[in-house]
């Protein structure tokens, strides 16, 4: 039998795998894969809980599933903008390492 | 007419005592650990890999395993969704941008080892911390309660909703996507030097 905990367990796990590529990559394209990672992780417990708090009418809670529709727009939004932003700074510094761009380093 | 006749059928047999096999229960326990084994092995391999069209690649496969789990919990909707705008535009995206870009494998930098441990640690620590709060949730232990219903329209429902009392958040979700359009022109335009 599968419990919402291990759906739960699921989702933490791959939320810290994407934590992990954000820490350890220095490649600005993987940080963004990591961060969509981290995005979908918080997508599947929105939708598992979504499913184990049922309506009254006895239906899956459809109020999460609205917000996982806003949270995949606002994703989708964030990589095309994350993207054009590392075009731009490829265009001028030729590097997508996050080592050589240390402009605003303290 | 007909259908509904069946679906009532379904309904009659479909009660949590009965041992009878209920359509909507496809959540198996061998389909489930299947699909998020796929989602978190391709998960590492996003992170672990060097090159980046591999990593891409491997975003793919785990977000079909996410869809699937998805689909699992009767979300057919976002598990759609997920297919469409991630394993589709989101990755069209990324595959491009490498293309565009020509990055190659980062071979000569030389792994830190101390900065590796240190992540390694931060996010073990993250992640004894979630289990932690995950294993003190009561609710966590128990199955998925079963459906009412054997059928119904996941995409009226959710567009009920959408449409309803969250029509204001989906008209500013729209003005966010149009500025987020505009501001990508605007960042990739060459500038005149």
């Amino acid at each position: 039998m599968v419990t919402l905990g291990d759906y739960l367990i699921v989702s933490g796990i791959l939320f810290t795998i994407g934590f992990a590529g954000v820490m350890l990559r220095r490649n600005l394209i993987i940080i963004l894969m990591s961060l969509e990672l981290m995005l979908n992780a918080a997508n599947l417990s929105l939708v598992a809980f979504s499913r184990f708090h049922l309506q009254p009418s006895g239906l899956p809670d459809y109020n999460s599933q609205v917000f996982v529709f806003f949270v995949i727009t606002v994703a989708a939004a964030e990589v095309a903008v994350g993207l054009a932003i590392l075009v731009a700074l490829y265009r001028t510094r030729q590097t997508t390492d996050v080592k050589d761009i240390t402009s605003l380093k303290f | 007419m007909q259908d509904d006749r069946v679906s009532g059928v379904w309904d009659s047999m479909c009660n949590p005592q009965s041992a009878i096999h209920c359509p909507q229960s496809i959540m198996s326990p061998l389909l489930f650990w299947t699909f998020a084994l796929l989602m978190l092995v391709f998960g590492v391999a996003v992170v672990a890999n060097r090159n980046p069209v591999a990593s891409a690649l491997s975003l793919v496969v785990s977000f079909l395993g996410l869809a699937a789990l998805f689909m699992s919990l009767d979300a057919y909707f976002i598990g759609i969704i997920q297919v469409l705008v991630y394993a589709g535009a989101v990755m069209v995206l990324f595959l491009f941008i490498i293309m565009l870009l020509d990055l190659r494998a980062q071979e000569g930098r030389q792994i830190s080892w101390l900065a590796l441990i240190g992540g390694v640690t931060v996010a073990m620590v993250l992640l004894a911390q979630i289990l932690y709060v995950i294993h003190n949730l009561k609710s966590a232990q128990q199955a998925f309660p079963p459906l009412a219903r054997s059928t119904f329209d996941d995409v009226r429902n959710v567009g009920l909703l959408l449409f309803g009392s969250y029509n204001l958040p989906f008209q500013i979700i729209g003005v966010l996507v149009l500025v987020a359009t505009i501001g990508v022109v605007l960042l990739s335009k060459r500038e005149p030097r």
